[in-house]
């Protein structure tokens, strides 16, 4: 990891790689990564649910690695590559996962939906063919106040089975 | 298992001949339609793009931000708030403190009569504070970091006082929490019908609750309460974006306070992250939005609550205690009398309370047939966060109140619990059914989603299962819960609590237009918080205008300027389904007769040998059997940009059609209490199994069923979503979830960490199922639904009577988990009791 370079007026400099895409930002030391996110960079799609990292709706991908953003300090990704929910559609196709939420009814309102697809994303990238229990595990950090889980337990395994084919 | 349902109990409870049903029966829709199917909801593609726009998203031009410093006890004097040194620190523009609060703005409106009209609620507290988390002032500065570390800086100085913690001390009235009032007793009635003495009298068996207890818990929406406030002082105009789900009530309570004319205000919700009711009581934070954007030379100023913050300060569903509970019944053990007296904790300031004290007798009879009942019912304020109409509102409390008593008489007579319901529920024929207190049910089969209930789960699977587990000492249980979710609310029922309550009915505006080009645009007045009103109110449109969801625009979210709300206008009750959509179906209707109209003259052709369809060019109206059509960008372009010449008798026609529905209420009998209070009833059946851990007392679900009734489905992938979401809410209530105070009012479980919301590995696959008694008081036959009834709280605590029961534990509580359990199983064994029920009976 390159180490922080600090401009004049206190402000760190950092260099990350967000959605595929090499990005400069100068963040105060105790900028917390998700406000990077949401207010520097300008991705609100990511959200803030809770304070004590229990909710997961602010969770995305850091160096493949599934992290709350909320928990992390925005230095804390310097030089790393950093996928957060707009990432996930590629050239206008919607990734499987985001595929799979819609045709599952996997949300309602859509606060968790972005924490919570990129949850089910980090599972299918390392279990391509999920148990129920491995489901259930790989979102226990993400609360969904809506659904009750069911449709998002379908949706992830609706996804499981698109990649698969 | 036999079906003993067929043996007639020999002492049925007199049915009072029905009442002449006091709503008109709509004439129903086609089944052939858009209604009905489970198409996939328009607002999913937005969302899983993380495209959904929630108020903390909003960054305004010259946007400040504002930070709350709230006060640590329950209840204490303010003796001394000093911002000196907050406003000095780099970036402060300004601060709020209490006593300022007080000179800016009058107490809110409040709903109660004397003396509880007396109490003093402001957006801060002035000069006591009267629950923890409080706020005492606010700090408004550049950045969210600066405001919050100069509310960091704000010294306020206390003097503790005690704390009330409980309904029953507050009615002592030995700490009097709102002086102006002098007393903590917010309401008081006596809720009676039929003939109880005699009951009573005629009873054979008689049982008694000493008491039971319904907890706090709070749904929790994930989005906290997000607000952004913009006094203009250019034109004294005050907007707010927010997260609101109510905000026709909340500007009638802002305006005044703020002493503005209400025309003044306007309130925009985007997407909205969950509010299940909670988000309805955060007005007062959007009057502290308004008066720091003012304050601070008209800046937009964005308030975001923080977690901890919710959970101590926004809102927290009604807490209810019930005390000397007698239910008469006869020697088949059916219901025929009861006799209770309920006391409700309201919080710290009544807010939309006391509407709760009489809420829940919209069910008052749950599912059951009893006909003499007495209920002796009050509200008091204590040092707890204000409540505020959590999903379920109120009568979630009394339908566990019921079912607790339908299920410990089972117990205690040795009734099966699946032949004690069948005996005491309303039966499929006696719909639509008026309840002892003159509430009309439309519809339902309760027996038959019962049976429906025990096939989807494996009833008799489970029965052999729990007696296998006995005897190797497992404690296993199936408990029932039947309960209704009541929709489309008569606000005349507030007349009940306060005879001059200016409200009453109920209504919802909708507007339906051709937009220039002939594009299908419908406004909605509802606040739709993932309900899928968009995808909804497109089925109900399509099928008035034949054409398909793609084709019609939903506007999102709720804004004043639209003009399509009336002063009932919000998310709430469980009424979409009837009074939002029935105000879509109208607007459309009206549409549907201007095309036909105008298509008349363009393409000189009677009315009646038009149709609407979709041709070539889109949708269009078409001489049927012929290539002769119009579609809506020609009968657009005739109206809005190319009307010279248009007939005298086409004036009247804009193809932008508003309407109003209003629903055909009456006001209740005050003196009697007595009247119907809403529309529609669904109704859902859950069961349980539950196994209790000997050792630690941990509960487990080893299976749950789900069966739901809401009359015509308008999108079925929808409501079976709504069900799973109201399945985890009630059974994190039940098992997880309390908002619990220690004794001096710290409120235990102050963040997600400890109030641990239901997660993916706690919450059972659920057995869903439908049934559909379609009701006669809807154009569509749809009923509102979505709360769900808590039933899961019913289910469970059964289940684990169930359990328990041969232990010789009683299930009084609504929230039990572990610990609680464990102590019960230790209290046993120790030989100790654990609860006053008792059971006399009668030489009868």
């Amino acid at each position: 990891m390159p180490s922080v370079s600090t401009s004049a007026n206190g402000l760190l400099q950092l260099q990350l790689t967000v959605n595929g895409k090499a990005v400069r930002a100068e963040v105060e030391p105790r900028t917390l990564l998700v406000e990077l996110i949401r207010d520097i960079l300008d991705l609100p799609g990511t959200h803030i649910g809770c304070d004590t990292s229990f909710c997961g709706a602010c969770t995305v991908l850091l160096n493949g690695r599934s992290a709350k953003s909320c928990t992390l300090l925005a230095v804390q990704a310097d030089g790393g590559e950093l996928l957060t929910v707009e990432g996930l559609e590629r050239d206008g196709k919607l990734h499987p996962v985001q595929q799979a939420f819609a045709e599952n009814h996997g949300l309602q309102c859509g606060f968790c939906t972005p924490g919570m697809m990129i949850s089910a994303v980090h599972l299918l990238e390392h279990e391509p063919k999920p148990s129920e229990q491995q489901i259930r595990k790989a979102i226990a950090g993400n609360c969904c106040r809506c659904t009750g889980y069911q449709n998002i337990f379908r949706s992830v395994a609706a996804a499981a089975g698109m990649m698969k084919g | 298992m036999a079906d003993r349902s067929s043996t007639a109990p020999r002492r049925e409870p007199e049915l009072l001949p029905h009442q002449e049903p006091a709503v008109e029966k709509p004439a129903r829709a086609p089944r052939n339609g858009w209604v009905g199917r489970p198409i996939e909801r328009k607002e999913e593609q937005r969302h899983v793009r993380g495209r959904g726009k929630f108020i903390d998203d909003f960054k305004l031009p010259g946007m400040v931000h504002m930070c709350l410093v709230r006060s640590p006890y329950a209840h204490a004097r303010i003796t001394r708030v000093d911002v000196s040194e907050a406003e000095q620190h780099p970036g402060v523009i300004c601060t709020l403190t209490g006593a300022e609060i007080a000179k800016l703005t009058t107490p809110y409106i409040e709903i109660g009569p004397d003396p509880s009209a007396r109490i003093q609620d402001y957006c801060m507290a002035v000069d006591l504070a009267r629950y923890q988390g409080e706020p005492v002032a606010a700090v408004i500065a550049i950045s969210r970091g600066a405001a919050e570390d100069a509310a960091e800086l704000v010294q306020v100085e206390y003097e503790p006082l005690t704390p009330v913690m409980s309904a029953e001390q507050a009615l002592t009235d030995a700490d009097v929490i709102h002086p102006a009032a002098g007393t903590n007793k917010v309401w008081q009635g006596t809720f009676e019908y039929g003939d109880v003495e005699q009951a009573f009298r005629d009873a054979a068996t008689i049982v008694h609750i000493d008491r039971m207890h319904f907890h706090r818990f709070s749904s929790t929406p994930l989005e906290n309460n997000a607000i952004i406030g913009h006094w203009d002082q250019r034109d004294e105009n005050i907007r707010f974006w927010c997260n609101n789900s109510f905000p026709t009530i909340g500007i009638q309570l802002v305006a005044p306070a703020l002493g503005v004319h209400i025309d003044r205000i306007r309130v925009e919700t985007h997407d909205i992250g969950g509010s299940f009711g909670i988000k309805i009581t955060n007005y007062p934070y959007m009057t502290l939005c308004a008066l720091a954007s003012r304050k601070a030379g008209g800046k937009p100023v964005k308030w975001t609550e923080t977690r901890t913050e919710h959970m101590l300060a926004s809102a927290h569903g009604n807490e209810r205690t019930f005390l000397d509970t007698r239910v008469a019944l006869d020697r088949d053990g059916v219901i025929i009398g009861i006799d209770s007296r309920h006391l409700d904790d309201c919080g710290a300031y009544p807010r939309y309370e006391p509407l709760g004290c009489v809420i829940w007798t919209q069910v008052f009879a749950g599912v059951y047939r009893f006909r003499n009942a007495r209920i002796n019912f009050s509200q008091a304020v204590t040092n707890k966060c204000p409540v505020g109409p959590n999903r379920g509102y109120s009568r979630m409390q009394q339908l566990w109140f019921l079912e607790r008593c339908v299920d410990l008489c089972a117990h205690e007579l040795g009734i099966a619990a699946d032949e004690m319901r069948r005996r005491n529920y309303i039966r499929p024929e006696q719909f639509p059914y008026t309840t002892p207190n003159g509430c009309i049910y439309d519809s339902g089969n309760y027996p038959g989603m019962l049976k429906l209930a025990q096939e989807r789960l494996g009833w008799e699977h489970w029965k052999k299962e729990q007696e296998k587990g006995r005897a190797e000492g497992r404690l296993i249980g199936l408990g029932i819960g039947t309960t209704l979710d009541s929709g489309t609310n008569n606000f005349g029922q507030s007349r009940i609590v306060n005879p001059h309550a200016p409200f009453s009915g109920n209504s919802q505006a909708a507007n339906v237009k051709l937009d220039m080009y002939g594009e299908i645009v419908v406004s909605v007045g509802s606040v739709p918080q993932g309900q899928g009103h968009e995808t909804t109110a497109s089925q109900v449109v399509c099928d008035v205008l034949s054409v398909t969801p793609d084709m019609v625009t939903v506007r999102a979210g709720f804004d004043t300027e639209r003009n399509v709300h009336t002063g009932h206008t919000g998310t709430y009750a469980s009424q979409f389904a009837v009074s939002g959509l029935s105000a879509v179906h109208g607007a459309a209707q009206k549409l549907r007769k201007e095309l036909l109209r105008l298509a008349a003259y363009a393409l000189n052709a009677p009315e009646d040998q038009l149709e609407l369809g979709i041709g070539k060019q889109g949708a269009e109206v078409r001489v049927r059997g012929t290539d002769r059509a119009i579609n809506y960008w020609g009968l657009a372009n005739i109206i809005n940009v190319n009307n010279a010449g248009l007939p005298d008798e086409l004036q009247d026609v804009t193809l932008n059609c508003r309407y109003t529905w209003r629903a055909p209420f009456k006001i209740p009998d005050l003196e009697r209490k007595y009247g119907n209070l809403t529309l529609t009833y669904s109704s859902q059946l859950h069961i349980a199994v539950v196994e209790v851990d000997t050792d630690t007392g941990n509960p487990k679900i080893l299976d749950y069923c789900a069966i739901d009734d809401c009359g015509v489905m308008i999108n079925p992938r929808i409501v079976e979503g709504q069900v799973h979401g109201a399945t985890a809410h009630g059974i994190g209530a039940a098992l997880i979830e309390n908002c619990a105070y220690d004794d001096s009012g710290n409120m235990v479980a102050s963040t997600f960490s400890e109030y641990t919301p239901i997660t993916s590995v706690n919450i059972p696959n659920v057995k869903y199922g439908n049934m559909e008694t379609p009701s006669p008081h809807s154009y569509s036959g749809a009923k509102g639904m979505g709360e769900g009834g808590a039933a899961p709280v019913h289910a469970i605590s059964a289940a684990l009577q169930d359990a328990l029961y041969p232990q010789g534990i009683y299930i009084t509580e609504s929230f039990n988990n572990g610990d609680s359990i464990f102590s019960m199983l230790a209290a046993r064994r120790q030989g100790r009791s654990t609860a006053g029920v008792r059971t006399e009976r009668r030489a009868k």
